[in-house]
């Protein structure tokens, strides 16, 4: 990530496929560790760690839904349900069992991961907008569904409260805990992302994306490879939608509507389709985006404008900002903050002789 | 790239300035976060509720404050979202509010757990659930108006009233399908055993734009005595206009508080479209209270016109009442303090010692306490008549014994 390399060495099919292409970037993951577990929840705010706990969760999210968009080349609107799926899952296995949140969380992601294979049956036979639009018709239903049966929803206004997660018979409940809390699945959902990438599965995804006829050709079962792609996909939904509950304290399908599968959407296409830091850095640039500009805002907007003003333009101002500053990112690399990123290392690759 | 850092730098330099400048700031200030939506699927309320705050607050520190106190208020707008709800509820309480005005039904439910760790008070005037009415259960959630539960009895209440007896009558509960639009359903059902009318539901599906089918089959089919509508956002407006389409008498159709302002009216096509339409609200309606004319005095000393918000009588009032209510309940902490600064628990301690904040007869006869956070469930109706909002009934509560054996089950 942040090393550069001499040139390619690699002779055998292991050196290709290694997670640490060279010993620095073990280095690399050496230095960072330390930096996110122990450095930041030391010394950030609780106000600059809830920031980044909401960053940690749409990261698994989009690094989720990245697997079968910008992997599997298969879209899908409904991941915003597949989320709420997740979270009602785990919300009633809590509330009714009991559970700890090391049987809830994975149960949470492998009841969506079933739900999601369903949705994506059409996937075999439609591909690109029609693909959208039948996976769309799966987030209706599942917002319907939750919406009119109160044995998932629980009782009043279909929201079910959730104690926090206990650790260790402590519970977590100051941002830094529940920062570690999900920053330890964040981390476990990019290694799971970059692994699969590299396994023989991951493999087959990217075959399917580019090609799926030639990939059936080559010996890869389209069928089975296209589901699964959608089962990982919404088991990293079930999870994040899991990790929002025990974060909010509150499982609500109000949380999980159309508008989020598009966020997530806007996520990874920002970030760069098929690369996990792509997914990591558009989840990023989407949570924090409307943040900044309002910092900004308020920073100049003090300056020029009355108070009864600002509360008027800033809100306001901020989406128009936001909106421009998503096609501005668009416009200047339409592959995406990936490709930026790779833009600049390339030029420091051989920095100073670009020659 | 050096120029673009050269600005970075500068944009930089200014923001942590203007930062600076606020932190130094009036030593004594007590602040109030509020959460609005002025952009969101709700802006049509928060365009008007939320400068209603601010313009109460004003005038509070126009006046010398509260106990030696000024209150600063920290808006926020959340978009109706929840991660930006999170987000600005941890910034208000990392400038040290006091109290929170919450907005929106899901922002309210994700942030009720947190107002509880964090000691804070949050406010929820009509919206949120009415469970949060049981103080034990919800320590720190003030709805501080009649919930939906609160509503739709009073809407049975004046049904009942206007009728003359319920006792056979037909009545339609129409209503958007939504968690919110669902909740005053136990209540209508057990006051439909307890009266004994005919109730018949019509679930509006989201956008809650398209309900052709809904008001023929209220209209013609079903041709209940009374209309009981639970719709917001775009749709008051549109079933004001379709009833009327359908030759459906306004005069038999009441709506809740959200399907009950001015902009509904504006938007089915102006007053005499909506003429009899009855309509239920948790603050007074109209231009006739001396609050009003203390903002007005309060712009017009300033040099400036009075804002066209309050041209919205509906939403500004109600933006009026909740400001009204937290300073109300700083006041009471602050003498529950001797004037030492007050915390979260404090202010909570005032919220619950909150007795006659009535503005003039703008705000009901609240009273709240560490059990009832609602405060009694007062209502008004006001009815559409000759271009205005015309009151009809006093405060008023309906059935609180229903309305206590439903929170006693929720529980």
């Amino acid at each position: 990530m942040f090393h550069r390399e001499s040139g390619v060495f690699k002779t055998s099919y292991a050196a290709d496929m290694a997670l640490y292409p060279l010993p620095i970037a073990r280095w690399t993951v050496a230095f960072l560790a330390p930096l996110f577990a122990v450095l930041l929840p030391l010394t950030l705010g609780e106000y600059y760690l809830s920031i980044l706990n909401l960053i940690l969760i749409a990261v698994v999210g989009a690094v989720g839904l990245n697997i079968l968009v910008g992997n599997t080349g298969q879209i899908s609107i409904g991941h915003g349900a597949l989320m709420s799926v997740g979270a009602y899952t785990a919300a009633n296995l809590v509330t009714r069992l009991d559970a700890p949140f090391w049987i809830a969380l994975p149960a949470g992601g492998a009841m969506a991961a079933a739900i999601g294979a369903v949705i994506g049956v059409p996937s075999l036979r439609i591909k690109g907008l029609y693909l959208a639009i039948a996976t769309l018709a799966g987030q209706l239903i599942i917002e319907w569904t939750i919406n009119h049966v109160p044995w998932i929803s629980g009782g009043v206004q279909a929201s079910i409260d959730v104690p926090r997660p206990s650790f260790l018979g402590i519970q977590l409940k100051t941002q830094a805990q529940l920062y570690l809390f999900l920053l330890f699945f964040a981390a476990i959902a990019i290694a799971g992302a970059l692994n699969l990438a590299r396994s023989r599965v991951g493999r087959a995804f990217v075959a399917i994306r580019d090609q799926d006829i030639a990939a059936e050709i080559i010996g890869i079962d389209i069928f089975r490879y296209k589901l699964l792609a959608f089962a990982i996909s919404s088991f990293y939904a079930g999870v994040t939608g899991v990790l929002y509950t025990y974060y909010l304290g509150v499982a609500n399908y109000e949380q999980f509507q159309i508008t989020v599968s598009i966020d997530y959407l806007a996520m990874i296409i920002i970030g760069g389709l098929g690369s996990v830091l792509g997914a990591i850095l558009g989840a990023i640039f989407v949570t924090l985006l409307p943040i900044a500009t309002r910092w900004g805002l308020e920073g100049l907007g003090g300056l020029i404008f009355s108070q009864a003003d600002l509360a008027n333009i800033i809100p306001n101002l901020r989406l128009v900002m936001f909106g421009a500053l998503i096609v501005l990112f668009l416009a200047l690399e339409p592959e995406g903050l990936n490709r930026l990123w790779r833009n600049i290392v390339n030029y420091f690759r051989v920095w100073p002789f670009s020659y | 790239m050096k120029r673009i850092s050269v600005r970075m730098a500068a944009l930089a330099a200014a923001t942590s300035a203007a930062w600076a400048a606020g932190a130094v700031g009036a030593p004594k200030e007590v602040v109030i976060g509020e959460q609005c939506d002025r952009t969101g699927p709700t802006q049509l309320v928060g365009v008007n509720l939320c400068p209603a705050v601010r313009d109460y607050i004003d005038l509070i520190n126009s006046q010398g404050g509260v106990e030696g106190y000024k209150i600063k208020l920290d808006e926020i707008d959340n978009e109706y979202k929840v991660p930006p709800a999170i987000e600005a509820y941890e910034r208000e309480k990392a400038e040290g509010a006091v109290s929170i005005m919450l907005y929106g039904t899901p922002q309210t439910q994700a942030l009720a757990q947190k107002l509880d760790e964090d000691k804070i008070p949050g406010t929820s005037p009509g919206f949120g659930t009415a469970a949060a009415a049981n103080g034990a259960r919800y320590p720190y959630v003030f709805p501080i108006a009649a919930s939906y539960w609160s509503q739709g009895a009073a809407a049975v209440k004046f049904v009942k009233d206007k009728l003359g007896g319920l006792e056979g009558k037909k009545i339609a509960y129409i209503y958007y399908d939504n968690p919110a639009g669902h909740e005053p359903l136990p209540i209508l059902e057990d006051l439909q055993k307890l009266e004994k009318f005919e109730l018949k539901t019509f679930a509006v599906p989201p956008p809650g734009v398209e309900m052709g089918a809904q008001i023929l089959d209220i209209a013609q089919r079903f041709r209940p005595d009374f209309v009981i509508a639970h719709v917001f956002g775009r749709s008051p407006s549109v079933m004001i206009k379709e009833l009327k389409g359908a030759g459906y008498p306004l005069s038999k159709v009441i709506g809740l508080v959200w399907a009950s302002a001015e902009s509904d009216v504006m938007a089915a096509g102006g007053w005499a479209v909506a003429e009899g339409y009855h309509t239920i609200q948790f603050a007074g309606v109209g231009d006739n209270y001396p609050v009003r004319k203390e903002i007005v005095a309060m712009y017009k000393k300033e040099g400036k016109e009075p804002p066209k918000e309050m041209a919205s009588t509906v939403y500004y009032n109600r933006g009026l009442l909740e400001a009204a209510v937290h300073v109300e309940a700083i006041r009471n902490a602050l003498k529950a303090t001797h004037g030492a600064p007050p915390t979260g628990q404090d202010v909570k301690k005032g919220f619950e010692a909150i007795r006659d904040v009535t503005l003039g007869g703008l705000v009901p006869p609240i009273e709240l306490s560490a059990t009832d956070h609602e405060g009694g469930g007062w209502v008004q109706v006001f009815q559409v008549k000759g271009g205005q909002f015309v009151k009809e009934t006093d405060w008023f509560k309906a059935y609180p014994e229903v309305l206590a054996k439903e929170l006693k089950a929720a529980e």
